[in-house]
């Protein structure tokens, strides 16, 4: 039996040295997706100046706020302000078609009278609560205060742009203008309470701090890489299921399958042997992805990956990660007929499945429902587990959990294949 | 003569059919004959080699192959057959020899044997020339002779060969024909079809003729040829006995 194993994957690496195409799939792709990906992401994190975003600003107030604001979104390093197009200054009008027409992604439209607005209400304010404490002069007559109408400063966004980066532009917009609101209520007391008063601290009282944890008295900060390659490689991982889904439609129509089943051979040992070669294709790429992430990312401008101590427990959640795609891919190339069958719903399916698994956007940020589905994916598991390895230092046996989910999965879809095959011989 | 093939009452209906495709056949094959299987299309030809050779289960009956039941020992049986079938199953990315080594090693090959038993065969049928050329490159009739190698280099008791010189030019054909005769000699037993009736009324020892899952006629082919009436070869025994309608099923 264990020679019949041996020539299986002596066949089975033969089949895919001579498939140029599948090679392609199994080993430039993933790498091409891995530096891809990572680039884009890891930018999106980065706060480099030849990234910042251009935005409009229309300044109908030419006040104080305005000013406050246009200082203060060029000073955060995210964003250029652009105030003027072909020279001309931009109205709000202008501003709302660029937009609209995707040529830049945001548009901040400041409304007239802002800044002398906003202090006559302060102003107001601060002068009810100083006469309710009886600090104001006696003979000051009590005429009725103007009515001030709220204000509103417009956002104009791309609709193309996603909601995250919506919601993380409102609320750094938001927080500005409420120090604004702030700074100017203090300097309004200051100058009712007159010369003399103590100067009010208006810096933040309340901050906040991110603990990094740390392994061997050392801070691993994650970024775009430890979150990525992990990721990625399951991503990678999982596309084996193409190939190999290809591999096992071709010998059913090519006869060979049925050639197969009229030899001495048990369908275990032909499983045998597709699991034993497409792991060590796993594996190969598992390295090549690591070894990408090590040494090619630093001189591409990127972190390194930080395997510190976790490469032996990173190849065994690969490793599981690995049987999980064969047992699927095998399971997908039994009940497939044709490869325009198995080749399509195979790249779809590992693309839900990574959806659901949360690759490209994390489970805790999911509706509920989705949560509870994503639990039900094996990439979920691997990238879990992935994570625990890399960001959360765990040990072997914190990992049995998911690495068996990922085995157990690996037994059920070869199980249902073998029944189907069966069921299906019984014509 | 001794009996390798006893078939008794074997019947199949698959399971979207409305009728059977192999209907209540019985049959002895004895040891050393070279067996023909001939019926037009849709006769159970496929169907009943299929049975033999484990790939489809009968409704009914029962066979057994040099003595060994195939419902106990379908495994062993494995070992004594070998089977050609009618397309080119082959790997058709892989040499001739690689494909050879394979398939010869499912059969427990192995080591200087197989490689030997290779070279040898391919030899035989004029490919060693071609040994380490991928398959895919091959002709028809290369293909063909691979085909049947990847069957024999176990040395079977019993060949089945399921029309193995359809779509071949006539040197191919007979290259091919020639060795199963030596094979033959060798002590194999072949069970064959064929829709070609001159090779067939050549080739083979004994002919049942099969017509809509039954069998309609028995016999070495000269018995058969006289047992009908102004019949000069097997083609008008063969049209006396199934008729002169199409066949085209779907």
């Amino acid at each position: 039996m264990l020679y019949k194993i041996w020539m299986s994957i002596v066949k089975e690496f033969l089949l895919l040295k001579r498939d140029l195409g599948g090679l392609i799939i199994l080993f430039i792709m993933p790498l091409v997706l891995v530096i891809t990906v990572t680039l884009i992401q890891d930018s999106t994190f980065k706060t480099v100046s030849d990234s910042k975003i251009p935005i409009l600003l229309v300044d109908n107030d030419k006040g104080s706020v305005s000013k406050t604001v246009f200082e203060n979104l060029e000073k955060s390093n995210l964003f250029s302000v652009v105030t003027q197009i072909d020279n001309k200054t931009i109205t709000e009008d202008i501003a709302r078609e660029n937009v609209y027409k995707g040529k830049f992604q945001l548009a901040i439209v400041i409304p007239k009278n802002l800044s002398s607005d906003l202090q006559a209400k302060v102003d107001q304010n601060v002068e009810k609560i100083v006469s309710s404490l009886g600090m104001t002069d006696s003979t000051a007559t009590s005429e009725p205060q103007p009515i001030i109408k709220e204000k509103e400063v417009k956002l104009y966004f791309d609709p193309a742009v996603q909601m995250s980066f919506k919601n993380a532009v409102m609320s750094s917009i938001d927080k500005m203008i409420s120090q604004i609101e702030t700074k100017s209520i203090y300097t309004t007391f200051e100058k009712q309470l007159g010369e003399g008063s103590t100067n009010f601290e208006q810096k933040s009282f309340i901050s906040f701090k991110e603990i990094i944890p740390k392994i061997n008295n050392k801070e691993v900060r994650p970024n775009s890489v430890q979150h990525n390659v992990p990721a990625w490689t399951l991503f990678a991982i999982f596309f084996i299921v193409i190939p190999l889904s290809i591999n096992i439609v071709k010998e059913k129509s090519q006869g060979t399958f049925v050639r197969l089943r009229t030899n001495p051979v048990s369908s275990l040992v032909v499983i045998i042997g597709k699991t034993i070669t497409y792991s060590v294709i796993c594996m190969i790429q598992f390295y090549m992805m690591v070894a990408v992430a090590v040494f090619l990312f630093p001189s591409i401008g990127l972190p390194s990956l930080n395997i510190e101590g976790h490469l032996a427990l990173m190849s065994v959640v690969a490793l599981f990660s690995g049987f999980a795609a064969i047992g699927f891919g095998i399971l997908l190339g039994t009940i497939a007929s044709t490869q325009e069958q198995s080749a399509p719903f195979g790249a779809t399916s590992v693309i839900i499945l990574a959806a659901i698994g949360g690759i490209w956007v994390p489970v805790f940020a999911m509706p509920k429902i989705m949560q509870i589905i994503a639990k039900s994916s094996p990439m979920n598991w691997g990238l879990d587990a992935f994570y625990d390895v890399l960001l959360r230092n765990v040990t072997f046996l914190e990992i049995i959990p998911k690495i068996s989910l990922l085995f157990l999965f690996f037994i059920l879809t070869t199980a249902i294949a073998l029944f189907y095959d069966k069921k299906k011989r019984a014509v | 003569m001794q009996s390798i093939i006893k078939i008794e009452s074997l019947s199949k209906k698959y399971k979207e059919a409305d009728q059977f495709s192999l209907n209540d056949v019985s049959l002895n094959i004895n040891e050393g004959e070279i067996f023909g299987l001939l019926g037009p299309n849709g006769a159970g030809k496929t169907t009943l080699i299929s049975m033999l050779c484990g790939l489809v289960k009968p409704t009914s009956g029962h066979f057994s192959i040099d003595g060994l039941d195939y419902q106990h020992h379908s495994s062993k049986i494995k070992k004594i057959i070998g089977i050609v079938p009618q397309e080119y199953a082959l790997y058709p990315t892989l040499t001739a020899r690689e494909n050879l080594h394979y398939f010869g090693s499912m059969y427990g090959l192995k080591g200087s044997d197989l490689k030997d038993k290779v070279i040898e065969t391919l030899d035989l049928l004029g490919l060693l020339k071609f040994a380490d050329k991928p398959v895919e490159t091959f002709s028809g009739g290369m293909k063909r002779r691979v085909n049947l190698i990847a069957g024999i280099l176990h040395k079977p008791k019993v060949l089945f060969l399921d029309e193995p010189t359809v779509g071949v030019d006539v040197q191919s054909k007979n290259a091919i024909i020639d060795y199963l005769k030596v094979l033959n000699q060798n002590g194999t037993s072949i069970i064959y079809t064929s829709h070609h009736l001159a090779e067939a009324e050549d080739f083979c020892t004994n002919i049942a003729i099969l017509d809509r899952g039954r069998i309609y006629a028995k016999g070495t082919p000269s018995t058969l040829i006289n047992s009908v009436e102004d019949a000069r070869n097997l083609e008008d025994v063969f049209i006396s006995l199934t008729g002169k309608d199409l066949r085209d099923a779907i």
